[in-house]
């Protein structure tokens, strides 16, 4: 999926555009820049959009755009493991992730399949969609967030005209389609601590069909010194993290989760209703924390 | 750039916003399809480097360099349009076996999809295949095909074919990609059509300026209505015109709901069209829009179709008629005997409002016609259509043109379940021929026929029905209300026959019906599979299944006690002499069956027959469904057969779309001509073939089409008999037929001796027969969740003699599954101002392989004396007893009466922890 300008924004209601009936060709776009390794990203104009996987850059109407900047040619390394932990790039795709082989002592290591497998799109869209992307799409349903929020991801951004800087995912995603990406900057990666990495983990899906978009993706996570942290995704517009010093009983979980969640942050579309997000959220927390209690 | 496609070096250029699938169709591949354009149906996957793709999602500069694989070369290197490649690959074989496709339009996708899987992936097919969606199937035989198990038969192997699993005749094409649909042709300068669309649920438009549109490099022209026929007509197509009101025009300056077409710019390229479609300026007067069907009839609703809209009919013309609501497009009210007397009659009444959905047809193949002007100057259209010839002779009356004039033809067709009975591209496409001169394209995108194409009519049923403590119905009553829209195509017809046989299949002395089909300013309703029953079945079938349990009776027991029997008369609201008859009755036969296989299923072994834990609640239920095998007054078939040096041709007129008709038509003929399927060509779905034919709708292929093709092909053999007879100097009735000649006491004579020799006929509808279909179903609820798992499947079917089981088993699968997905996932969601938000698949949810359980299909054994060679229709049925099984199940495993579809857990959890705690609560 392409990096996303957070400055667009898709209009609700009556889109008079799209009822042209568009074949997906992006026919406004009139040229396409692969900067390579070493060359510098254009100046950002309006109209411009990053080119990662496209899988959703090309799945709908974009007749905002004119230019698309392809990162295919910047040649970024999928992935870095070091001492201090995983360095996912944006451009890796979630077919590569998904073939990632990690130090055994990283135990939380499964998450990453079950996340990718969280994912609405098949394998074949593995093949082409990226973790950047996911993340930038900011979908509630996005398994790249739920897998970077639960395991203390860090963004790193860079920013239009050089420099970075660096924002924890639940940060980065605002909302629906809506990201701290300011226009022209750019998702450079995302780092996983080493100390998340070996958490246990307890992970949980539901939606609406057997293979659905994620109604509620809810992630917890223990560490050696009891510490449970709970990672509310897909029920909620963004990504909510609760942290506890050590398990909680099933009645202080659910208080703290109606206290962090109010009832205008269940998210509502056609993937579920918000009560029923709500619902299932709490009875798949208390799933979740019996599993990491034992 | 250079890229390499099936073997290939080809030099491309794409243009820069440009996705792999439109380059590959513009480089002759075909065999790539477009199913949605955004990633979600999986129809256009390739291989790019040997790794599954779906091509609509690639940006087409990325493949320069790249090995680009398409199902046109799976099998081996292939030029384009050179035919299917010398060899095929095993999955493709593997998919001719298992027969794993009916309309063929995805099988591309899937086949390039399932060869890429490693073993562990062929295990979880629901998982591997979550990205390709079928409409037809079920997914049961893609599946088996998957997995290596064969069902089809060597069609040369088939003598005395009718009741063997022969293939569908255009298999090799389908599984090489080679099997052209459509838009599957390349014609030389044709222009592009595009359409601006309303944005409004109602407005007048007051101006179109297209000035800066007809200056956009590549426009032709741009037609508005200003310059379209003052003709109104009906996108529905029935035999008689008359049948659908006549309220719409190709462009209307009113428009009647989001989506509604506003103009239409022909360019040299889509882009070129679509930067038309974006420069029109156009000005629009809003009106109050009525989006709720209920507020319809009020004295103060805004009228959908104000008289004052329109010129008065001239003196001549009927008047329209006396409706007593300008909003009401049809109305059915009928009785026999006296409800009121009947419910007094009763100890146990159930009432309640039954509500269906709004669902799309979702086939594969969206809407889409190409056409021309021939050599001899005929308008030719090659449409994705159900009904040729009735849109053949719409275009005439439209357009002034003598039959003669018009030919309408059909590719194969990805997909229909009455869909394609209406006429929604070919009049535009027509206009811009006619007034270009030019050959036109149009073809919907997914989007288009989420947002503008027709759906199913939703539905409020409310029914109340009484009965006597030993079950005997005593009276039943519907009052329906459906929604069809902004225009009347197919609202009378649904409504009548949705009123129809839902109740007829039922002995009461006491019934009554009012029914209403309201216009609203939303997208039209049209034709679907069922034609109004599956939205009354499932109102009728839940009120029999409460009075069952309220009175202590077994389900089964309760329609056997209450379901017409051969001799009793079938009625629903009047006593009038109908053409309707018991051809067979096999119903008996299907409600033992299944009764029979859900009392296994309670037994089954295998995993997938036991609930997932031990909280869920589990529980069993059945409905049961009649239909005619054939629509009222009158549906027509030509069918012609031709020796000549080749064998036989037959031609008739029903297009193929996955219903299967050709693989029967050619064991029709083969058995009456003695000989095997592979002899039979078949010539179909064009207006040269025949004289006429009504089309492929109201589940008639086999019934008419088949019965006119069964007449001739009896002619035919018979004049074969009588000309071998004379020749050898012998009686006709010591001769048969037999194979390639007919022998005779005095030697066999060679068919190729008395060739040329043809034989015509035609079958006209009536009399008519019934078909019944039973499903039955175990499921497992989540008391918490409200998730639904289906535990077990039945469906038994009186379908009369079964011409081809394979097939029909198919078309049952088919029918559930599609059932399913109106059952438990599909709906549409419109906003507040009357827009289509649910315009793509990943938000239009239909069912894919991990949501379809297989369904154990059992047959009845009848033989129909109607129908041909004692063979009944099944196609549409299958879908009408899904729903209310599966809301009695769902009753049976929580206590929870489920009164609306879907039955998505988001929905549904509230209502059925509330039933699961009260019945705790009763019984500790």
């Amino acid at each position: 999926m392409a990096v996303r300008d957070a400055g667009v924004r898709r209009r609700a209601g009556v889109d008079e555009v799209l009822l042209a009936g568009w074949p997906m060709d992006l026919n406004g776009v009139t040229s396409v820049i692969t900067p390579g390794p070493a060359d510098a990203l254009p100046d950002w104009q309006a109209g411009d959009a990053w080119l990662a996987g496209g899988t959703w850059l090309f799945s709908q109407p974009q007749p905002q755009l004119g230019r698309l900047i392809d990162l295919a040619g910047l040649g970024w390394p999928t992935h870095a493991v070091s001492d201090s932990g995983l360095t996912l790039s944006a451009t890796g795709t979630i077919a590569e992730l998904d073939r990632l082989d990690l130090p055994p002592a990283w135990v939380a290591s499964p998450l990453i399949g079950q996340c990718c497998r969280a994912l609405l799109g098949s394998f074949k869209i593995w093949n082409t969609a990226t973790v950047g992307g996911n993340l930038c799409m900011a979908l509630p349903a996005g398994p790249m967030i739920a897998l970077t929020a639960a395991l203390d991801g860090v963004c790193t951004i860079r920013m239009r005209g050089g420099g970075e800087r660096h924002l924890a995912v639940p940060d980065f995603v605002l909302g629906p389609e809506r990201t701290a990406l300011q226009p022209g900057e750019l998702l450079r990666s995302v780092a996983l601590p080493v100390a998340a990495l070996c958490r246990r983990t307890a992970f949980r899906r539901i939606s609406l069909s057997p293979n659905g978009r994620s109604g509620a993706l809810l992630i917890g996570t223990r560490d050696g010194a009891g510490a449970f942290v709970l990672t509310v995704t897909a029920a909620t517009r963004r990504p909510v993290r609760i942290a506890f010093d050590a398990v909680p009983d099933a009645q202080a979980l659910r208080e703290r989760i109606l206290a962090a969640i109010r009832d205008p942050d269940w998210y509502d579309d056609v993937h579920g209703t918000p009560d029923w997000r709500r619902h299932v959220s709490l009875f798949l927390a208390e799933d979740i924390r019996q599993e990491l209690t034992r | 750039m250079i890229l390499t496609v099936n073997g290939q070096a080809q030099d491309a250029a794409p243009r820069p916003g440009q996705c792999l699938r439109t380059l590959l169709r513009e480089l002759g591949w075909f065999g790539v399809k477009k199913g949605c354009d955004a990633g979600d149906c999986g129809a256009c996957t390739v291989h790019l480097d040997g790794e599954p793709v779906h091509s609509c999602l690639l940006p087409a500069f990325r493949a320069e360099g790249r090995a680009v694989t398409t199902i046109e070369g799976l099998g081996g290197p292939c030029a384009p349009g050179g035919g299917p490649a010398a060899r095929t690959h095993p999955m493709q074989d593997a998919f001719l076996d298992a027969q794993g496709f009916q309309c063929g339009f995805c099988t591309p996708g899937i086949i390039m999809t399932a060869a890429a899987l490693d073993q562990g992936q062929r295990q979880d097919l629901g998982t591997a295949l979550k990205g390709n969606l079928c409409r037809c199937t079920g997914y049961r035989a893609i599946r088996d095909a998957v997995a290596g198990v064969p069902h089809a038969e060597a069609p040369g192997a088939c003598a005395d074919p009718v009741g063997r699993n022969l293939p569908a005749p255009a298999s090799r094409g389908v599984v090489s990609g080679t099997a052209a649909y459509t838009l599957d042709v390349a014609v030389p300068r044709v222009l592009h059509l595009k359409v601006l669309r309303s944005p409004h649920a109602h407005a007048r438009i007051l101006r179109i300026d297209r000035h800066a549109a007809l200056a956009v490099p590549g426009v032709v022209a741009v037609f508005t209505h200003a310059d379209v026929p003052p003709r109104r007509f009906s996108t529905g197509r029935h035999e008689n015109p008359a049948d659908d009101a006549p309220d719409t025009l190709i462009l209307d300056p009113v428009l009647r709901f989001v989506g509604q077409r506003v103009a239409a710019v022909v360019a040299e390229t889509e882009a070129a069209a679509e930067a038309g479609v974006q420069a029109l300026v156009v000005t629009y007067e809003t009106r109050p829009a009525l989006l709720d069907p209920d507020a319809a009839l009020r004295p103060d609703a805004p009228l959908v179709h104000d008289p004052r809209d329109r010129d008065p009919p001239p003196p001549w013309a009927d008047a329209p008629p006396l409706l007593p609501h300008p909003n009401l497009a049809a109305e059915a009210h009928g009785a026999i005997g006296d409800v009121e007397s009947g419910f007094a009659q009763a100890d146990l009444i159930h009432e309640a409002e039954y509500v269906s959905q709004r669902v799309q047809h979702a086939h594969l193949e969206t809407h889409g016609a190409v056409g021309w002007i021939d050599a001899d100057g005929r308008l030719v259209l090659r449409s994705s259509t159900q009904v040729p010839f009735l849109t053949r002779d719409a275009l005439c009356a439209l357009f002034d043109l003598d039959r003669a004039a018009v030919r309408v033809l059909c590719g194969r067709v990805g997909g229909g379940f009455g869909g394609k009975q209406e006429m929604l591209t070919e009049d535009l496409v027509a206009l811009a021929i006619l007034r270009t001169g030019r050959p036109v394209q149009w073809e919907l995108t997914r989007e288009e026929q989420f947002t503008a194409a027709t759906t199913r009519h939703p539905m409020r049923v409310r029914v109340r029905m009484g009965a006597r403590a030993d079950g005997t119905l005593t009276a039943i009553q519907l009052t329906v209300l459906s929604n069809t829209g902004s225009y009347a195509n197919h609202a009378g017809g649904v409504l009548h026959h949705g009123c129809n046989e839902s109740i007829a299949a039922y002995n009461c002395p006491n019934k009554r019906v009012d029914g209403y089909s309201v216009y609203t300013n939303t997208l039209p309703a049209g034709a679907f599979r069922g034609y109004g029953l599956s939205q009354t079945i499932f109102a009728m079938e839940s009120a029999v299944d409460e009075l069952a349990r309220g009175l202590g009776l077994d389900p089964f027991a309760m329609r056997r006690r209450n379901a017409v029997r051969p001799g009793d008369p079938m009625v629903s609201t009047s006593l009038e002499p109908h053409d309707v008859a018991y051809g067979s009755y096999g119903l008996d036969q299907c409600l033992d069956l299944a009764q029979a296989a859900l009392a296994e299923a309670a037994l089954a072994e295998d995993p997938g027959a036991r609930p997932p834990g031990s909280d869920w609640c589990v529980g069993e239920g059945m409905a049961m469904a009649m239909i005619d095998t054939i629509p009222p007054r009158g549906h027509f078939a030509h069918a012609r057969i031709r020796l000549d040096g080749d064998g036989y041709a037959l031609a008739v007129g029903t297009a193929e779309f996955g219903n299967g008709t050709s693989t029967v038509h050619a064991q029709i003929a083969a058995q009456a001509l003695a000989t095997t399927p592979d002899r039979i060509r078949l010539i179909q779905a064009d207006t040269d073939a025949v004289l006429h034919d009504t089309g492929a709708y109201g589940s008639t292929g086999i019934v008419v089409s088949g019965q006119a093709n069964l007449r001739a092909a009896t002619a035919l053999a018979d004049a074969l008999v009588q000309a071998a007879a004379a020749r050898m100097g012998v009686a006709p009735e010591h001769c048969r037929l037999a194979g390639e000649c007919v022998e005779t006491p005095a030697g066999p004579v060679p068919l190729t001796a008395l060739a040329p020799l043809e034989a015509r006929a035609e079958a006209d509808g009536s009399p008519r027969s019934v078909a019944f279909n039973v499903q039955a179903f175990r499921v497992a609820v989540h008391p918490m969740s409200g998730e639904v798992r289906i535990l077990a499947s039945i469906q038994a079917v009186d379908a009369g003699v079964v011409i081809n089981p394979m097939q029909c088993r198919g078309q049952v699968e088919g029918g559930v599954a599609q059932a399913l997905g109106a059952a438990l996932y599909e709906d549409y969601r419109l906003d507040h101002e009357g827009s289509v938000l649910t315009r793509t698949f990943r938000n239009y949810h239909i069912p894919a392989c991990a949501d379809v359980p297989d369904t154990r299909v059992l047959f009845a054994e009848t033989h129909d004396r109607i129908g041909p060679l004692g063979a009944k229709s099944m196609s549409e049925s299958p879908y009408n007893p899904v729903a209310p099984a599966l809301a009695n199940a769902i009753r049976d495993a929580t206590g929870a009466r489920l009164t609306a579809t879907p039955f998505a857990p988001d929905r549904i959890f509230r209502q059925v922890m509330a039933a699961v705690a009260e019945r705790e609560r009763a019984a500790p």
